[in-house]
């Protein structure tokens, strides 16, 4: 069997189960107990919510994010295993939404860590949530999500945004 | 020499085929609990899915040669002893005296996972493998003075012979040992770490306990594991109290028809487990031991002094 194939069949096994680790840090948090329980069910798809970064495929941010946060929310994303996925959930990891002016949370996620997918709205609804999961799932059969790839290759350009955001605070402006 | 080639192999198809029944299981448990929630639930094959994700990640973590090899160590463990117990009335490795002997191999993987787990360094593992390790404690008390009282009535220490006795009249149906199924069944639910005693995987207590460090090939080593276990405590509670199930006797037939009786009870005590699991929130580690030693136990006695009673009238 050849490279290729194989590897067709992890995106397929990585696509089909979904272990999600829920960063919940804003007002986002409130819109996953409807995705996961009985009336909208993110379980039929393979998805399932983890304890703890190991284990999980895919992160989860939801809602902004304070430079303190910032620091917790890469030492996660650096103890999960690869292939891992970043969801930004809500406006705030966009573009800061209600807070862009604040003096203390970051404005764009992209500058820190690759996000593969943005999920807007403020807050989006359990099923703009499962529509978003779903088009997640067909990026990773394509083999589009690849802002791991992209995190080791571009470590240092990372690496410097976050240093700066820990100084200074934020680096959009 | 051919004939020990045929044992090997015929040791390896059964080792095979009860890894694959138990992840299927875990998957029809994952829909059983899904439909008792009311939701729709993961495909059967879900379990599959997750183990092929988990053995072919790219990176792969580890916290040293122990937390690598205290795996083997329990899946080894477990597949010892799915192979000294009858499966459809078909014995591999049984012998004499191998009732003592599940007893202490159904302790090594528990104690391979603690190992793998205290290698792991995360304080969450340690309270996980404390409390894991206090409730094999708690269980084992109850479940061996039932199996005690199976050995006293059928006068052997074979868990074949066991199976052969009660052709025809299951152990459960001879009243005592009613009471001692039902303490079997409860000290069951804690060797599945299913609720009410799924204290050491608490997930929202201590963040999944032992598994905390565990990700990529390990988890997924962890969850093949976690398929035998299944496999492998269910058919011992079939073995020693629903005549393991036996229903024919002789030529290539029976087997068959045996095997299949034995798929529908074990399928049966895991879906009562996961119906109680579904049911019951979850004890503390004290009212978990306390209800093993306090009530469980002075159960199994009573019906245990009930065989004896019988034997010697």
């Amino acid at each position: 069997m050849k490279y290729e194939e194989w590897s067709k069949i992890s995106r397929i096994a990585s696509k089909k189960s979904l272990w999600i680790l829920h960063f919940c840090t804003g007002c986002g948090a409130i819109e996953m107990p409807p995705v996961m329980t009985s009336r909208f069910d993110m379980e039929r798809f393979g998805m399932a919510p983890m304890a703890t970064p190991r284990q999980a495929d895919v992160l989860l941010i939801t809602g902004y994010l304070t430079v303190k946060t910032l620091k917790r929310v890469i030492q996660v994303y650096e103890q999960m295993q690869d292939p891992k996925y970043v969801v930004a959930f809500g406006s705030c990891p966009i573009n800061g939404g209600m807070y862009w002016d604040s003096y203390n949370t970051i404005n764009q996620l992209d500058k820190y860590l690759p996000v593969d997918l943005y999920l807007a709205g403020c807050m989006p609804r359990p099923e703009g949530i499962i529509n978003a999961m779903m088009e997640l799932m067909e990026m990773i059969e394509k083999g589009e999500a690849r802002g791991w790839e992209k995190y080791r290759k571009n470590y240092e350009k990372y690496k410097k945004n976050q240093e700066m955001a820990f100084k200074f605070g934020k680096v959009e402006e | 020499m051919v004939n020990e080639l045929i044992n090997v192999l015929i040791i390896a198809i059964y080792a095979t085929v009860a890894m694959m029944i138990g992840i299927l299981f875990m998957g029809i448990g994952r829909k059983i609990v899904a439909r008792v929630h009311n939701r729709v639930g993961p495909p059967i094959y879900q379990g599959f899915i997750d183990i092929a994700k988990l053995i072919l990640k790219k990176t792969n973590i580890t916290h040293g040669w122990i937390y690598d090899l205290a795996l083997l160590f329990s899946i080894t463990g477990i597949v010892l002893t799915i192979l000294f117990l009858p499966i459809g009335g078909v014995k591999l490795l049984s012998t004499e005296g191998d009732a003592f002997l599940v007893l202490y191999l159904l302790a090594i993987p528990a104690l391979g996972f603690a190992l793998g787990a205290g290698a792991s360094g995360n304080p969450n593992s340690a309270i996980g493998v404390m409390r894991a390790l206090v409730m094999m404690l708690s269980y084992e008390l109850p479940f061996v003075i039932s199996m005690v009282a199976l050995m006293i009535y059928y006068d052997t220490t074979s868990i074949a012979e066991i199976v052969a006795s009660q052709y025809g009249k299951w152990a459960i149906l001879i009243p005592p040992f009613a009471i001692s199924a039902a303490v079997a069944d409860m000290a069951l639910q804690g060797m599945l770490m299913e609720a009410p005693f799924d204290i050491p995987i608490a997930p929202h207590e201590i963040a999944s306990g032992p598994m905390a460090e565990f990700g990529g090939k390990h988890l997924g080593s962890l969850m093949i594991y976690k398929a035998g276990s299944i496999v492998a405590y269910t058919t011992l509670f079939v073995d020693l109290f629903l005549g393991g199930g036996v229903v024919m006797k002789g030529g290539i037939v029976a087997d068959v028809v045996n095997f299949i009786v034995w798929f529908i009870l074990i399928f049966l005590v895991f879906t009562l487990s996961l119906l109680i699991n579904t049911s019951f929130p979850r004890f503390r580690i004290e009212q978990a031991f306390k209800f093993y030693w306090k009530y469980e136990a002075v159960l199994a006695i009573i019906a245990l002094v009930w065989v004896y009673w019988m034997v010697i009238s």
